[in-house]
């Protein structure tokens, strides 16, 4: 499974888990506006740690952080490498 | 406070000799520390920052490295500004610490950081020294501390502390090329700084925002042979192939708790080096050092007499004393750094298993989701409510977002037979956490165990 993939099936795993309804996601969705909300995210990058095996978020730089879909795939995309 | 000229870093880094021969590399420059000797990167401001509390606010480690180098002995206090200090600290740590100085990698002072008597601009570029260089002050060096909320915590060092441990370590027969993954501006990272400019060697340094891979390939081309980072950094080096970039002889940890795991992996790729893991703090200083590449610590480094550094545990924390702890917080209202007996409590818990000592966790135990408390023990009860469970355990998870997440360990009443079964089971343990608990504190992950440790109370060891 692409590292693309990996990271849309995860936004939508949580977002059924926690009840919480997605937006159709495109690359320039905001992430403010996916309807996740922090607790989602922290949840779905635990869970990309895992499948991934790795945890960019620990080591970016807080300019660097995403804010949209498109940037957060490319994150892991990046790391994952 | 006054001193001799030979105890200042720059007299102590002449006297180690080979100048022209060593270098410090940043991603984007490189200095010959010999050409110190007649060159400065302060401009022309170093007399007019004599005597003054300086804060040193430049983004490259380079440009900070060259600063250090120059200030001490020179400044009156040095306040190590790390990159990612948010700006909204920086007045409440300007008046602790008596700011009367900034050097920043801009031309002009920014607007936004409060105004001091002298300004002057840090970098990379030499320029010619006005007149030979002269110590004579004990400078305080303040590092700020990584808190996880709110303001900084200031620690004030002195060369002679931080150095301590630097200057312990032996002569290498073969040159030595120093790296870390830390900044120099933390302790780690300081530690690494000070073991090149005083041991002889030549140090690169990393650049925030650069790939780990070009990091390492980087490393790799300046023939680094010592290198230092938390276990989270070699994970993160191990997953950027760390072994076909760099070959180093020394491997060093240190800053969080080393597992086994990390150790061994580390141990199959680098099969010929040195695996050291170190505990240190930026208050307590460099406590010990573990060289048999196994996690946890010998039992005998507690108590151990005629050593540099005394440890004891009490109530279940390390405490150290040693000629290397600092020596207090700067600000007001702020607590005394060690206790009455001189001791620094660290706050990490360790446990006795046979021989050796495990570190467990922070004393701390309440769990932090974005902000939110939570106790284990009320997740717990909810979990155990259910007829299968056994026994549960819930703890944190570090978590780049929200800080930590809960995640629960149990044991059930008799094994799951089929994977899907297992399935099944988690989801309706989960079902039930969410009809009785706030979001936060339902376990995002539920893994079944075979047993979970408990303490002669009877009680579930959290430290386990």
């Amino acid at each position: 499974m692409s590292v693309r993939s990996t990271v849309v099936s995860q936004f939508e795993q949580v977002a059924a888990e926690q009840d919480r309804k997605l937006a159709p996601l495109t690359d320039d969705l905001p992430l403010t506006d996916t309807g996740l909300d922090s607790l989602c995210f922290a949840i779905v990058v635990d869970r990309l740690q895992d499948a991934l095996g790795v945890d960019p978020f620990s080591d970016a730089e807080e300019a660097s952080l995403p804010t949209t879909v498109g940037g957060f795939i490319r994150l892991y995309e990046d790391a994952a490498e | 406070m006054p001193r001799s000229d030979s105890g200042s870093l720059w007299s102590a880094l002449s006297a180690s000799g080979g100048l022209s021969g060593r270098s410090i590399r940043g991603a984007d420059a490189s200095v010959v520390l010999g050409d110190l000797e007649s060159g400065t990167s302060l401009g022309g401001a170093l007399e007019d920052l004599r005597g003054r509390s300086v804060l040193l606010v430049v983004s490259g480690q380079l440009a900070a490295a060259l600063a250090i180098i120059e200030l001490d002995g020179v400044a009156r206090r040095i306040v190590l500004c790390t990159p990612d200090l948010a700006s909204k600290y920086l007045p409440a740590v300007m008046a602790a610490a008596e700011v009367d100085a900034v050097v920043s990698d801009h031309a002009r002072p920014d607007p936004e950081t409060p105004p001091v008597p002298c300004f002057a601009t840090g970098g990379t570029r030499l320029t010619p020294l006005a007149s030979p260089r002269g110590g004579g002050l004990e400078t305080e060096w303040v590092l700020l501390t990584s808190g996880t909320t709110g303001m900084p915590k200031l620690v004030v060092h002195t060369l002679a502390t931080l150095a301590g441990p630097a200057r312990e370590g032996r002569m290498a027969a073969e040159p030595v090329v120093w790296s870390t993954f830390y900044d120099i501006r933390r302790y780690g990272g300081m530690q690494i700084l000070l073991r090149a400019l005083l041991g002889g060697t030549s140090l690169v340094l990393s650049h925030a925002g650069e790939a780990m891979a070009d990091f390492l390939d980087r490393a790799g081309a300046c023939g680094v042979t010592h290198i230092l980072g938390t276990p989270t950094h070699w994970w993160l080096a191990l997953t950027n192939s760390v072994g076909s970039r760099l070959a180093p002889r020394y491997v060093r940890l240190s800053g969080e708790i080393v597992e086994q795991a990390i150790l061994d992996r580390l141990r199959a790729t680098f099969p010929d080096a040195a695996l050291v893991h170190a505990f240190a703090s930026t208050e307590a200083g460099v406590g010990f050092e573990v060289h048999d590449g196994l996690a946890g610590f010998p039992a005998d480094v507690v108590g151990r007499r005629g050593s540099s550094v005394e440890i004891k545990v009490e109530d279940g924390s390390l405490r150290l004393r040693s000629a290397r702890i600092a020596f207090r917080y700067l600000g007001p209202g702020v607590e005394p750094l060690a206790g009455p007996d001189g001791f620094v409590d660290t706050r990490d818990l360790v446990e006795l298993r046979g021989d050796r000592y495990y570190f467990v966790g922070r004393r701390d135990g309440v769990i932090n989701v974005g902000g939110q408390k939570i106790h284990p023990e009320e997740v717990e009860a909810v979990i155990n409510a259910h007829p299968r469970v056994r026994m549960s355990r819930v703890r944190a998870r570090k978590n780049p977002i929200t800080g930590a997440i809960v995640v629960a360990e149990l044991v059930l009443n008799e094994e799951p037979a089929p994977a899907v079964q297992a399935r099944a089971l988690k989801d309706e343990i989960l079902q039930l956490c969410r009809s009785s608990l706030p979001r936060h504190k339902v376990p995002t992950s539920v893994t079944f165990v075979p047993s979970l440790a408990v303490t002669a109370g009877g009680k579930i060891d959290r430290n386990a």
